[in-house]
């Protein structure tokens, strides 16, 4: 009897749940019909008209806004895949700093964190745009300009050249990004006991090999959690792209906006957007988890 | 200064705290081949903080102190410290294992790693030694798998997989359950019977009067005495020694 009336309730919960949703889209539907703006995704095919500063696809003004949204989101993927990289790799060495016998390094890593995450990541995305990379002048006639230079007009690395908006990005977002997952990688090498290290001391494996075979591989069910909230975080920060004028998802929905006057349906499809994008991370870093997981209770009986 | 018969050399060694607490307070006492050293005392008189200096694990402030010929200066230098502690098995009151490894990985790591040997013979070598230890079938298992007494056995046989020169044993026993006290006590006994020089920091009575050399009897940081364990045991030099082995021994 238990059984079926928990299912009674389940059922008349989910119908609720389904009736609402259904009358607040109904009321959200009627009304734009009235205004007679209506709920629509025609214009998607119509030709933007607006030209991008940055695309990896092929892209002209006489694309459809879809595709415009589309370039925006790859250029959004770009942004966030590239910065994760490096705010990982960054976060890894400072948060390594922090546990090393080197006094100056700690210093480092302690003011690093510090500084970095009392100011506002607007203020230094601008700072990266207008102080750093404006900052650089434009002649690039010293002799290894060809394999590496920095200027005004960005970074150039062999045949890859990337712009002033996604160089200035990139440090923005890797360098805050990466204060914190020092942080989150620290608290992790903290929750090993500290008899793991001595013990690794004691067969004499060097400080590096130690922190390499034993104390990383204990410290990541710790880290995990922690760095996965960064990556979304990143992720979701990256919308940031605006205020030094580079081509993403949020930045090119600004604009297609404003031209059509379709803010509901251009809303939902930037929180469609993200929402994909971000169930990627989360699924990749559950998938990453469960491997960590699964190791450990292979180890338990 | 030379000492070449011995293999730890201490002279005047001192070590104190921030408070002004003295850890170590001036101490000196050597170890020679195939010695089995005791060292006892009451909890905080700086035994652990003493075997720890033995390999680097502990700094010091003032004194000379060499193992194994190997000089150690009061700061630590590092290239010193790896050479001992490849040379020096240490064995620790919890074990320590790395629980992320098999048993057989716990061994081998070491000699794969530091002293570069091969795979398979670092993996027989690491098999003889738990077969030694009587507990070969639980090569592929992993710590968790293991009672403490098989697990400090482990550590015994990941300490001796370098070929150690000198162990050093923190309490081995201390954490385990009486039970199991004696299949540890037994593996280190067979050790001393081959000859192989150990520290001991315990205060198993049983065992020391049995296997010790000498028994080192500290209290403040301080050596109170060094003597013989049938001399120690029945007729201590010292009053504060003697007021120690009152309590424990009722």
């Amino acid at each position: 009897m238990r059984i079926s009336k928990g299912i009674f309730v389940q059922i008349t919960l989910a119908i609720s749940l389904f009736l609402l949703i259904f009358i607040l889209f109904n009321n959200l539907y009627v009304n734009l019909i009235n205004k007679q703006i209506g709920f629509t995704f025609n214009w998607l095919l119509r030709p933007a008209g607006f030209a991008l500063s940055e695309s990896s696809l092929n892209y002209s003004p006489s694309n459809s806004y879809a595709w415009a949204l589309f370039v925006g989101w790859i250029n959004s993927l770009k942004i966030i895949l590239s910065s994760l990289i490096f705010s990982t790799l960054l976060g890894i060495i400072v948060g390594l700093f922090s546990k090393s016998k080197n006094k100056l390094l700690r210093k480092f890593s302690s003011i690093y964190v510090g500084l970095i995450r009392q100011i506002p990541l607007l203020v230094q995305l601008m700072f990266w745009y207008f102080v750093v990379f404006l900052g650089f002048n434009n002649s690039n006639n010293d002799h290894y300009s060809h394999f590496f230079s920095v200027s005004n007009k960005g970074i150039n690395i062999l045949n890859l050249n990337l712009t002033t908006e996604f160089s200035a990005l990139l440090f923005g977002l890797s360098v805050f990004t990466g204060a914190y997952i020092a942080e989150v990688i620290r608290g992790g090498i903290n929750s090993v006991p500290s008899g793991q290290w001595e013990a690794f001391k004691s067969v004499g494996l060097s400080e590096i090999q130690g922190v390499f075979y034993i104390i990383i591989p204990q410290s990541l069910p710790a880290i995990i959690p922690g760095l996965t909230s960064q990556y979304l975080n990143l992720a979701k920060n990256s919308t940031l792209a605006i205020a030094v004028g580079y081509a993403d998802i949020y930045a090119i929905s600004d604009t297609v906006i404003n031209q059509t006057g379709r803010a509901i349906e251009g809303f939902l499809i930037l929180l469609l957007s993200f929402l994909f994008l971000n169930l990627i991370i989360t699924y990749a870093m559950e998938f990453l988890n469960r491997f960590v997981i699964a190791n450990q209770n292979r180890r338990i009986r | 200064m030379t000492f070449m018969k011995n293999i730890i050399n201490v002279v005047n060694l001192s070590k104190s705290y921030s408070a002004g607490i003295k850890a170590l307070d001036d101490i000196s006492l050597d170890v020679g081949k195939g010695e089995v050293l005791v060292v006892m005392g009451p909890s905080g008189s700086g035994k652990s903080t003493l075997i720890r200096t033995f390999n680097g694990l502990e700094s010091f402030d003032t004194g000379y102190l060499e193992i194994l010929g190997i000089r150690l200066d009061p700061n630590g230098d590092e290239k010193n410290i790896r050479e001992i502690r490849k040379r020096v098995g240490m064995v620790f009151q919890q074990f320590n294992l790395f629980p992320h490894l098999s048993i057989l990985e716990n061994i081998t790591l070491a000699p794969i790693k530091v002293q570069k040997r091969q795979k398979i013979e670092a993996q027989e070598h690491a098999l003889s030694l738990l077969s030694n230890m009587g507990i070969l079938s639980h090569a592929n298992k992993y710590p968790s798998q293991l009672s403490g007494g098989e697990q400090q056995r482990v550590a015994i046989a990941r300490s001796l997989a370098l070929k150690p020169d000198l162990l050093l044993f923190d309490e081995p026993t201390s954490a385990l359950d009486p039970e199991r006290v004696n299949e540890v006590l037994d593996a280190m006994r067979d050790l001393a019977k081959k000859g192989m020089a150990m520290v001991v920091v315990t205060h198993e009575v049983g065992f020391a009067k049995e296997v010790a050399d000498r028994v080192l009897f500290m209290d403040a940081g301080r050596v109170i005495e060094i003597s013989k364990p049938n001399i120690f045991f029945q007729n201590a030099k010292e009053e504060r020694s003697r007021r120690f082995l009152n309590q424990i021994i009722k």
